[in-house]
């Protein structure tokens, strides 16, 4: 609950209903995951590719980056839920990387 | 710090892993073995490969554990004191919190993946504090 620190702006937080009904939530979830949309376009350049949004999530939004990994790990829980037996552990594997290195990249312009 | 809502939703949950625990504790151990390789230098003496009768045997004991837990969700440093104890000074997994965090994960994506929908924000949430604080008492006695 202490992530919701950098979403003052967005309401009612209050509960899981709260959050769940949240519009601005929604189009913040849609913003992120078409952001991991770009990375897995680019794959071989998802530094390059998060350097802008490094940059803001850094000077403007003062993100620690830890929160970077613990969002990683709940989009994994997500997928595991909705793919189920799909989700193989090469699947998940292959996620935890990925969540890893879109974490890294978005950390990387830190000053 | 688990309330009792949390309480409820985790024990309820464990009535349906109680069926499938050894299925859930192997999967959740080679998930790990396969997502973060580096678990597996504490495990050199095992056969790690798919279906090896140590990971179903390893697996069954770490869920039984928990479901111990779960019984004593008001309890947990006692309940789990002698597993403390083991972590601690035998078999030393270091860093404790971490590679501890890193089988949490993977027990919570086998919970995902066979509860679907019923996998809950809330359920989750429960799970993932559940879990830490199993993982802070196995920690407990390093130093």
């Amino acid at each position: 609950p202490w992530t919701q620190r950098f979403f003052s702006s967005f309401g009612n937080l209050a509960s899981t209903s709260a959050v769940i009904g949240n519009p601005m939530v929604h189009a913040h979830g849609k913003k992120v995951l078409t952001s991991f949309g770009d990375a897995v376009k680019n794959l071989d350049n998802i530094k390059k590719c998060f350097a802008q949004l490094s940059k803001l999530h850094c000077e403007k939004l003062h993100v620690d980056p830890e929160n970077f990994r613990l969002l990683g790990d709940i989009l994994i829980v997500v997928l595991a839920a909705h793919f189920g037996k799909d989700f193989t552990p090469a699947c998940q594997s292959a996620w935890q990387k990925m969540v890893h290195v879109v974490a890294h990249a978005l950390a990387h312009e830190y000053r | 710090m688990l309330t009792t809502d949390d309480k409820k939703l985790i024990q309820q949950v464990w009535e349906r892993v109680l069926h499938h625990q050894e299925d859930f504790g192997t999967e959740a151990l080679e998930r790990m073995f396969i997502t973060y390789p580096q678990t597996k230098t504490y495990f050199p003496h095992f056969d790690l490969h798919h279906g090896s009768d140590q990971i179903r045997g390893h697996g069954k004991k770490v869920v039984s554990a928990l479901g111990n837990a779960v019984k004593s969700l008001d309890n947990l440093s006692q309940v789990l004191s002698e597993l403390s104890s083991l972590h601690a000074y035998n078999l030393r997994v270091d860093p404790p919190h971490f590679a501890l965090q890193l089988l949490s994960q993977c027990f919570q994506v086998v919970l995902a993946v066979h509860l679907g929908n019923d996998y809950t924000p809330e359920v989750h949430a429960a799970f993932d504090k559940f879990l830490s604080a199993v993982a802070a008492v196995l920690a407990e006695k390093y130093r």
